[in-house]
């Protein structure tokens, strides 16, 4: 093995650790933990990193403080954003039984993010829970809600008005969500 | 006047009216271009020149700042309908109510990208906690108490008390009768009208031993050996000892006289400026 890829192999399996492994309460790492631990070419790193995972069908996803896709993140951008591995492409229905949902919970999930998004990022909670109890059992529908909150996929303020929260700004594509509802024939 | 009174009664009430719907528009997500802001802003302006009492003017000032919010309100709807997120909401709401569970699960799971992220332990962290926990001492040793040191009791003799400090080696009464007599000669050597300047009797070769001199002045003056002489303007002190121990029996309040004895003075007049 060369000295650069001895090199470069070495970075891959630390920034692998750092991105497989939790650390934080909150998923991913950050850009400048990263840097402190593999250096300033971390971003080369991860790019490597990326092209291992691709035939795996997995991916490094970048998600911005801005909350928007940056196309040429400067240092200070990517320092601050947050890196993580997730899925490239999409779960079959059998295989999101798997991953420790209910297909009701999921589908509970499915409707509040998307009652959220059509009331422009911003819904009270109790209209969210009215749509749920169309479908689900009424214990359910709140003990749903608050678990969708602490996974972060809601965010709940003090007048019980609820937000998309971090992981669904990481994990869910809201346009293509929007555009295969508004699609759906019924 | 009655009219006056009914039309206030009735532009409170409208002004209320719209407070309510402002916020009922902003607190339920409502469609914010349901509330007609001119027309709402010309109530506003037609019965402003009524008010005259701050109350009506708090009103007033709160049915702007509503009005304000749905205005903020609109501008951010219209930025949102100019995005290409926005779909219809309506639309929307109706796609989603009508979906079957089965449905709604396989097309969220097209666009949801799960993180991956492991919370196992690693043989090697499994490893290390194992050494961790074979060099950690029992609780019982970490959080022993600290035994008090013994003291052994035994008997000093009155030199050691001395060598320490913590008596003198004459009694005070006799060690300050000395000190006035000592005070008396050089009165008699230097002085002069029987006095002496304050800083020729007190300051001597070492600071520390000059600090022991000023401090047993102090006495000397406290317990009527010795008295101290002031002359203001010309900045300079003196002591007048006593002939025999004065008691006081006057009314007088007596008071105390702070003399500073910094280091740097006395370093100076060891110098050679004495005088």
């Amino acid at each position: 093995m060369s000295k650069k890829k001895a090199y470069y192999a070495n970075k891959l399996k630390r920034a692998t650790h750092m991105l497989f492994y939790k650390k934080h309460k909150k998923p991913g790492v950050k850009g400048w933990e990263l840097r402190k631990t593999i250096g300033s070419d971390y971003p080369k790193v991860l790019k490597i990193l990326g092209d291992h995972l691709k035939p795996l069908d997995l991916q490094v996803k970048t998600v911005f403080e801005e909350e928007k896709e940056v196309e040429k993140p400067t240092q200070e951008q990517l320092d601050k954003a947050r890196f993580l591995i997730e899925l490239k492409g999409e779960l079959t229905p059998k295989e999101s039984k798997m991953i420790g949902w209910r297909i009701d919970d999921l589908a509970g999930l499915a409707i509040a993010i998307s009652y959220v998004i059509s009331k422009k990022g911003k819904s009270p909670r109790k209209e969210v829970e009215e749509l749920l109890r169309e479908k689900l059992p009424g214990w359910k529908v709140g003990f749903n809600i608050d678990r969708y909150v602490r996974y972060g996929y809601l965010a709940q303020d003090e007048d019980d008005q609820l937000y998309l929260d971090w992981s669904t700004r990481a994990e869910v594509d809201q346009k293509a969500l929007v555009d295969l509802l508004l699609r759906t024939e019924t | 006047m009655l009219y006056e009174r009914e039309q206030k009664k009735l532009g409170r009430e409208k002004l209320q009216r719209i407070i309510d719907t402002c916020k009922n528009v902003e607190g339920r997500s409502l469609d914010p271009f349901l509330i007609d802001v001119k027309a709402n802003v010309d109530t506003v302006k037609k019965y402003f020149p009524e008010w005259k009492i701050p109350e009506d003017l708090c009103l007033d000032a709160e049915t702007i700042h509503q009005l304000a919010s749905v205005i903020r309100l609109q501008s951010e709807w219209v930025k949102h309908r100019s995005t290409t997120l926005y779909a219809d909401p309506f639309l929307l709401d109706e796609k989603i109510r009508r979906a079957e569970k089965v449905e709604m699960v396989r097309t969220f799971i097209r666009v949801w990208h799960p993180i991956i992220e492991l919370e196992q332990i690693s043989i090697q962290s499994l490893a290390e906690a194992l050494r961790y926990w074979e060099s950690l001492a029992p609780l019982d040793e970490r959080w022993k108490e600290i035994a008090p040191t013994g003291v052994g009791s035994g008997t000093a003799t009155r030199e050691e008390l001395v060598n320490q400090r913590i008596l003198r080696d004459e009694a005070f009464s006799q060690e300050l009768e000395n000190f006035w007599l000592e005070l008396k000669k050089e009165v008699a050597e230097k002085g002069k009208d029987g006095q002496i300047r304050y800083e020729t009797f007190v300051y001597s070769g070492t600071y520390e031993y000059t600090v022991n001199r000023a401090f047993m002045t102090s006495f000397l003056i406290t317990y009527g050996y010795a008295t101290l002489e002031i002359h203001p303007l010309e900045e300079e002190m003196f002591i007048v000892p006593y002939d025999r121990q004065v008691t006081r029996t006057s009314d007088k309040q007596l008071v105390s006289i702070p003399i500073a004895l910094a280091a740097e003075q006395w370093r100076k007049w060891k110098k050679g400026d004495r005088e």
